[in-house]
């Protein structure tokens, strides 16, 4: 069943996908961003009690459902990499790491922004926030620990075994606002038969979440490339490919 | 269209600085890392090139040596 992945396993061939994907990722990261985010600036309905600084919430919410969700798939990509022992599952892991660090920045700062108006406070110490930092923290972690190895095959299993334990984190932030009294709203759209959102405002969400989604795996396309290349230096298909790249630049 | 002008949608309701604040940061750190992502493509590939050319020389300086 699984048959047809393992092609994939192969550097060169995850190279070659990696490069049929990135055009469709891209086209569709941009074209749901552009229509999603002006619909939610300037045409979704005002919120009766946030009015306007509740447009915050088309890129706070993406960007945090996606910083968890990137997380989860990094860690998959690692029980990957460590049950098959997959070089190319640790690439990607290693590929993914910094987009979702960005995701979780843009998730906290967004959220402080919102959080200044609403609360009167940047940040407060609570259940949400705090485990949303740790999660940066964890990224931060899996790609420092990755950099301190100098055999990249040991630094993968390494920064692996950590992206795996730091799952634990994932269930903690999302249940976070239910375990906790906290200052933080509840879930939005995640309540599908009550959703407690009207369907002018979740419309723009949904797209920019979709849009966001499609973002990261694009940026992980190019970075994934980028690892490749860092460990098949020596490679023959590398160097051909490095040096017709040049090649058609020059011409 | 929920502002009846260009003005009143740039201060969002008196929040111009908070929503502008977010897009902003968040538009500039997503650039950020397509463009930090590219450039290391490029550098990297270069890095290939220059060891090729430097494994090429050494190979030429072995060769010379030993006729």
């Amino acid at each position: 069943m699984w048959k047809w992945l393992h092609p994939y396993a192969k550097t060169e061939e995850a190279y070659r996908l990696c490069i049929t994907l990135q055009p469709w990722f891209w086209m569709g990261a941009i074209v749901c961003l552009l229509i999603g985010t002006p619909w939610g600036l300037a045409f979704a309905p005002q919120d009766y009690q946030q009015g306007d600084s509740f447009r915050i919430i088309y890129i706070h919410v993406p960007s945090a459902i996606l910083s968890m969700g990137t997380y989860v798939a990094m860690a998959v990509a690692a029980l990957i990499g460590m049950v098959w022992q997959w070089r190319t599952a640790y690439m990607t892991m290693i590929a993914m790491a910094p987009v979702g660090a960005v995701m979780t920045f843009i998730a906290l700062f967004t959220g402080a922004a919102w959080g200044k108006p609403m609360w009167g406070a940047w940040w407060v110490w609570d259940a949400r926030l705090t485990s949303e930092l740790i999660l940066l923290f964890l990224y931060i972690g899996v790609i420092a620990l990755y950099g301190a190895f100098e055999d990249k095959q040991q630094g993968g299993k390494a920064a692996g075994v950590m992206a795996l334990v730091g799952v634990v984190n994932i269930p903690i932030i999302h249940y976070s606002v239910e375990w906790w009294n906290t200052l933080h709203q509840g879930a939005t759209i995640s309540k599908f038969d009550n959703p407690s959102i009207a369907p002018e405002m979740l419309w723009p969400l949904l797209i920019n979440l979709l849009g966001f989604a499609l973002f990261i795996a694009a940026v992980t396309t190019v970075r994934l490339r980028n690892e490749i290349i860092r460990r098949e230096l020596h490679r023959p298909w590398v160097q051909a490919l490095a040096t017709t790249y040049f090649e058609n630049k020059r011409t | 269209m929920q502002f009846d002008s260009f003005s009143s949608f740039l201060s969002m309701g008196g929040y111009a600085f908070y929503v502008w604040l977010s897009f902003g940061v968040t538009g500039g750190a997503m650039i950020f890392l397509v463009l930090q992502s590219y450039f290391q493509h490029k550098s990297l590939l270069n890095t290939v090139v220059v060891e090729q050319a430097r494994k090429a020389r050494v190979k030429k300086a072995r060769e010379n040596a030993s006729m």
